[in-house]
């Protein structure tokens, strides 16, 4: 429960708002990650948030986190400069299910911020390219100003064994040429197995109804469908109760679910 | 039958929107259809003015735009290859409610709405059949304007 050091490396700015850290734990080097995990990090004297790892999994003594400055928690922590030291817990959470997807297809739908939690598994998928099926990424953002790792996405997309198809809500005709619409209308162009196909789901909570939805009517099996949940994390470790969702702690038991664990809970209004 | 009618019938069953189209509807439908192309940056309609066709995408990518004050045009929906442009030409008053620009160049079939409108009526079972492939239209387009409404990607999502 006590925070270690860390410091950050680098800082990149991503989108609005939205920054990339690269921290350096000092002493030993944390646990490895897996896909889909978050760390606590403490902005000193400001409070502490839960941020997903952003980075690769194959480099654990690099931890990389993006994050929306939109609290003062997270506005702190996005205002940190090289060389500034910030608290570090983790590990925590059960990320995404990497082993169930080997021998499928995977499809991951991505909204805004949401590609940040995902961008692990992505690494995965392409470092172990010849263990999946059919690989679709799915993203949708606001506008073109507010796509997360562009430069990654467009050096994803040259290669010729992943499908990489971005959408923003809206765009000025002089800033964008490609989609406009929502991450749901590129489902339909996407080439999958929906009997063998896992998918992977991160964005807003309505975007993810949405996905789930549409995934369940092209017939992905809804435990097939894997969500990234979001509550106000405290403990992390399932005890103060701070992110309970109906009987679930999404800290401990999440923050990825199936969707047949959380189809229930997520149709009630102020849970 | 003239050779190039047949042809255009073909098209437009064929066509992803009116997939499984049995073909006594598909020679009243394409009755009213006409190949067409816009080259990049030409517009198919503009806000405001009369909507008496709509368009089956063959090729290319059409833009729906809506121009805002001090902001210029904004794309709010791309349409591609299989999918379909307009509902207005169903509805009274039969007016667009925003621009639709080629992105690039783009193959359509044209359908005549108000021939299309004039077979419906003397067919109810044929405008059964219209009704049924574009209200799933209507209703995603409705949907999509809810989340987009939501700003759900926005710092109060």
């Amino acid at each position: 429960m006590v925070p270690r050091v860390g410091r950050v490396r680098r800082r990149r700015r991503e989108a609005p708002n939205v920054w990339t850290l690269e921290i350096e734990p000092d002493g030993p080097a944390s646990a490895a990650a897996a896909p889909g995990q978050f760390n606590m990090l403490t902005a000193f004297g400001v409070g502490e948030a839960a941020i997903s790892l952003s980075g690769d999994p194959a480099e654990p003594g690099r931890l990389v986190h993006t994050i929306r400055a939109v609290g003062p928690v997270s506005h702190a922590l996005a205002q940190l400069r090289p060389g500034a030291a910030l608290g570090l817990r983790g590990p925590f959470g059960a990320g995404w299910p990497m082993a169930e997807a080997a021998g499928r297809d995977v499809v991951i739908m991505a909204g805004g911020l949401g590609l940040a939690p995902l961008r692990p598994a992505i690494y995965r998928l392409l470092a172990e390219r010849a263990r999946y099926g059919q690989v679709q990424v799915l993203y949708g953002a606001r506008s073109p100003a507010d796509i997360l790792f562009r430069r990654e996405l467009e050096s994803w997309r040259r290669r010729l064994d992943v499908e990489i198809e971005v959408t923003v809500d809206h765009a000025a005709v002089s800033d964008w040429r490609g989609h406009v619409g929502v991450v749901t209308t590129l489902l339909g162009r996407a080439a999958f197995d929906p009997a063998n196909t896992v998918a992977l789901v991160c964005g807003p909570e309505i975007m993810m109804r949405f996905c789930a939805a549409a995934l369940g009517d092209a017939g992905v099996k809804a435990e097939a469908i894997h969500l990234s949940m979001e509550r106000n994390m405290k403990c992390a470790i399932g005890l103060c109760g701070h992110c309970q969702f109906g009987p679930v702690f999404i800290c401990r038991d999440g923050p990825v679910f199936r969707y047949d664990q959380v189809a229930g809970l997520l149709r009630h209004k102020e849970l | 039958m003239s050779g190039a009618a047949k042809d255009i019938e073909e098209i437009v069953r064929e066509h992803a929107f009116f997939e499984g189209l049995l073909e006594p509807f598909g020679k009243l439908i394409s009755g009213c259809a006409k190949n067409v192309h816009f080259q990049p940056g030409e517009y198919l309609f503009h806000e405001g003015d009369a909507a008496d066709q709509f368009y089956l995408i063959r090729q290319g990518c059409v833009a729906l735009e809506i121009k805002a004050p001090g902001r210029g045009a904004i794309t709010f929906q791309t349409v591609r290859e299989d999918e379909v442009v307009g509902v207005e030409w169903l509805i009274p008053p039969y007016r667009w409610s925003y621009d639709a620009r080629a992105a690039e160049f783009t193959r359509a079939i044209a359908m005549d709405g108000a021939c299309l409108r004039r077979k419906c009526e003397a067919d109810h079972d044929l405008g059964y059949e219209v009704m049924k492939r574009f209200m799933p239209v209507l209703i995603q387009r409705l949907q999509a304007a809810q989340m987009q409404i939501l700003d759900v990607y926005g710092e109060q999502a």
